[in-house]
């Protein structure tokens, strides 16, 4: 084991013996997101660099503490992408932290999420062993799949010290489009589009506009942009970066932020906020001046086939994520206890019970 | 024999229709896919609903019964191997399709719906279900979540465990869990990513949202033939180097091309070292690019003869070939073994040279057929099980190849699964750490460990011999089933 490794994982070891509770931390840049973060700040950036990178492969491998910005430029260079177009929220953001995190971008629908790319990790569990599970090739089956587990499990089950993410090739042609439209013409559009084959790879509605982005090859955008009509967007790239970035002015401002994923097909509804809908109908960010009453939320979201999540702003003692049926919190809470007996990671950071 | 006490509880959990302990109604139960490991179970019940698997696991639980839950029966590594002290949970009377949504893309359906049924059901919008394992006509969903089945369009569409919203399945204890959902992610750990691929160690499936894909218009099929093997290993890695997700990207060595041309005569040139065929799809205007580049990359890459396919036919014709590779190696040898391992691309060269060497070794013929595209290759080991010792020495063979994939940095399963064929394979692969892990997740479902004991996981103990998928004289259990 590495040195740096070594003494990480002396401290896990002691942190257990003494419950220590440690708050695990790439540069962070999404300390906004989830329960708020208590303990003593446990930085992982010090361990960085990529680890190996053949683009034939489609492999990209990195130690947590490397900047994603930096994997994201030398992916850039070889021609390739992080498909799932991770979201920074800020220039700290690192590999360790996207994949405790687990957020995808503006592409989700059409390319997958994170941990639809994740190949395989290395981690610390709480007694502080060095666990190895997936690895860096695209099929494998042997084991349980603990390494897409981890993915958006907020640093609560381990330390992660290694990831191998799947790339992707960037996109030959890229095009925006716009068009006038409400919210129900909208979300009535990009049903009858979602079963088409057509080369989208990211929606956006905001106001009275949708706003679509087509990639592939240069003649598959081409005929899906004679065929969809609509007006272009220049400097299309930026567009989608600042709503990936969440830097557009609909997100600006104090408030409450709450993200609701849901079926793509929810039928548009008022919920007192303003909305911005991604994802092809199933995600919607609503922004709230006041706040708003959770359960409504929860309530009309869950009925819709999906969750709401309090992203940004307000009162996390009231619960940041949905809460889980209590058959599956006791899963979550054997998973918790098991890699990490001691409770000392992240404690509270997914939900307060793990 | 069942414990009187237990017959009457599983009888009045599914009645007598659901309920088999007679030996001859037992028997087509005793193994799955892989035949040379066999077992008659105690009893196997066919619950018809929900309710009734819950009152069936409420039965086992109390009995402390072992539970092997079981779909098709079609799996390659004995995952539903029946337990010798246990009850088979067939899950086969579960068939209907709940529920379609051709504007959200997804399909709610129960377990024992077949693969195929589920592309067919949902055709007419122009829908399909994408994972296509070879088995497709016959396997059923909820085998290939617990498997994670792969299939030739993985590298493109993914495995199963990226085509799939949301599972309903129930606990040893009779509880209900639901995992994922109608939306794009859902609260909480990432269960539904532990489901996939369970082997029947976590819970019990029984309902099952997917994810639909739209049809392509248009698919084309370039074949391109190689004097040396290691070229067309360099045309496959130039392909992704190009930036090409081909649909599908299959490679074949001479020993596989020639006993499939003796079969189904397929056209494929004969004096090739090395076979690949390339598949695009899409829209015409997307393959008609799509095929130009990759033509040029293969041409680049020294291919002896390109052909593309003119029309349907053609393309099938070129397909038949690869999907008949399995019977038609048995067919020029009385056994064979298929071993199922997956190796960073790059170390094909080298992997396919350390085969070459073991077969030498071993005075073993061995035919390569290989899902290029993601690195999955299936070496179909030649012997004969009526010369002493030759068994033994295939399967040490196997065990030799799963061992270079393994350090070659790759795994000993891509899509078959460990069940029991690679459990003690498993010991290579993973530390005692890992897989006490993986004790330890398959405890948060199932604390009894009454779910498939004995699968995919080994015990600590456990660790010590090899296996590997056996056919004896064809006799396969679904001779039917094309098998690649």
């Amino acid at each position: 084991m590495n040195d740096l490794l070594k003494s990480w994982s002396e401290r896990l070891r002691a942190a257990r013996e003494t419950r220590q509770e440690l708050e695990l931390r790439g540069g962070g840049s999404k300390s906004f997101y989830g329960q708020a973060p208590r303990g003593e700040v446990f930085d992982t950036r010090a361990y960085r660099g990529l680890i190996d990178y053949a683009p034939t492969e489609l492999v990209i491998t990195a130690r947590c503490g490397t900047p994603l910005a930096e994997i994201e430029q030398t992916m850039r260079e070889a021609g390739q992408m992080l498909a799932f177009e991770p979201p920074h929220y800020g220039p700290g953001a690192t590999l360790g932290g996207l994949l405790a995190a687990g957020l995808s971008g503006p592409r989700r629908p059409y390319a997958g999420a994170l941990r639809d790319y994740v190949l395989g990790v290395r981690m610390l569990d709480g007694k502080g062993t060095l666990l190895r599970f997936g690895g860096q090739v695209m099929k494998n089956v042997a084991g349980f799949d603990v390494s897409r587990v981890l993915a958006g499990s907020m640093g609560t089950l381990g330390l992660i010290t290694e990831v191998s993410l799947k790339a992707a090739p960037l996109p030959v042609a890229e095009l925006s489009l716009r068009f006038e439209s409400d919210a129900h013409a909208a979300l009535d559009q990009l049903a009858r589009w979602a079963a088409q084959p057509l080369p989208i790879s990211a929606t956006c509605h905001q106001g009275e506009v949708l706003t679509l982005r087509l990639s592939g090859a240069q003649a598959a955008v081409r005929a899906a942009r004679a065929k969809l009509g609509g007006e272009e967007v220049p400097a299309g790239a930026n567009f989608w970066s600042s709503l990936r970035e969440q830097t557009q002015a609909f997100f600006a401002g104090e408030g409450e932020l709450w993200r609701l994923s849901v079926k793509p097909t929810a039928p548009y509804t008022d919920l007192g906020a303003a909305q911005l809908i991604e994802w092809g109908g199933a995600l919607r960010w609503l922004r709230f001046v006041e706040s708003p009453d959770p359960v409504l939320l929860r309530d009309w979201a869950k009925a819709q086939g999906g969750h709401a999540t309090l992203f940004r702003g307000g009162h996390k003692n009231r619960g940041v994520f949905q809460p889980l049926a209590p058959a599956l919190l006791q899963v979550h809470q054997r998973l918790k206890r098991a890699f990490d007996p001691a409770g000392v990671l992240n404690p509270g950071r997914l939900y307060s019970e793990l | 024999m069942l414990e009187p006490k237990l017959f009457q509880d599983l009888m009045a959990a599914v009645g007598a229709q659901g309920l088999l302990t007679e030996p001859e109604d037992l028997r087509p139960y005793e193994c799955d896919g892989l035949s040379a490991y066999r077992q008659v179970p105690q009893a196997v019940v066919l619950p018809e609903d929900e309710a009734q698997v819950i009152a069936v696991l409420k039965v086992c639980r109390q009995a402390k019964v072992p539970v092997v839950p079981r779909g098709a029966g079609t799996g390659l590594s004995g995952g539903a191997l029946p337990h010798a002290h246990g009850v088979v949970l067939s899950l086969t009377r579960l068939t209907r399709i709940l529920n379609i949504d051709p504007q959200a893309c997804t399909a709610v359906v129960q377990p024992g719906v077949r693969n195929l049924a589920i592309s067919e059901a949902v055709a007419p919008y122009g829908l399909y279900y994408a994972p296509d394992p070879s088995s497709q006509i016959a396997c059923t969903i909820g085998g290939n979540v617990a498997e994670n089945s792969g299939g030739v369009h993985c590298l493109k569409y993914g495995l199963t465990v990226h085509n799939i919203r949301r599972v309903r399945g129930v606990l040893i204890n009779g509880e209900i869990i639901e995992v994922g959902n109608e939306a794009l992610d859902a609260p909480g750990y990432d269960l539904l990513a532990a489901l996939n691929g369970s082997e029947g160690l976590l819970a019990v499936i029984t309902e099952i949202t997917v994810k639909l894909t739209p049809k392509p218009q248009l698919a084309q099929c370039v074949l391109a033939a190689f004097d040396d093997v290691v070229k067309a290993g360099t045309a496959v890695s130039n392909i992704i180097a190009a930036g090409i997700i081909p649909a599908g990207l299959e490679m074949m060595d001479q020993a596989a091309t020639r006993a499939v041309e003796d079969f189904v005569h397929a056209g494929y040139p004969l004096d090739a070292a090395s076979i690949l065929l390339c598949e695009s799809d899409g829209t015409p205007e997307e393959v008609a690019e799509e095929i130009e580049r990759v033509t040029k990359v293969l041409e680049a890459a020294g291919a002896s003869e390109i052909r593309v396919s003119r029309d349907e036919a053609e393309r099938l014709k070129f397909w038949a070939g690869r999907k008949a590779a399995f019977p038609a190696v048995g067919r020029i040898t009385p056994d064979y073994y298929c071993m199922d391992g997956t190796i960073p691309r790059h170390t094909l060269p080298e992997v396919l040279a350390g085969i070459e060497a073991l077969s030498k070794e071993y005075g073993l013929r061995c035919a390569n057929v290989f899902h290029a595209g993601d690195g999955n290759l299936h070496p179909l080991i030649m012997f004969d099980a009526n010369i002493p010792g030759e068994l033994e020495r295939a399967e040490s063979f196997g065990g030799r190849i799963l061992e270079l994939c393994v350090r070659m940095g790759g795994t000993i399963t891509g899509e078959h699964g460990v069940g029991i064929e690679k459990i003690n394979q498993m010991c290579v692969q993973f530390s005692r750490e890992e897989l006490e892990a993986f004790h330890a997740l398959r405890d948060a479902f199932d604390p009894y460990e009454l779910l498939n004991p004995g699968k995919a996981i080994p015990t600590l103990r456990r660790c010590a011999e090899f296996g590997a998928m056996h056919v004896h004289h064809h006799e396969t259990r679904f001779p039917e089933l094309p098998r690649f």
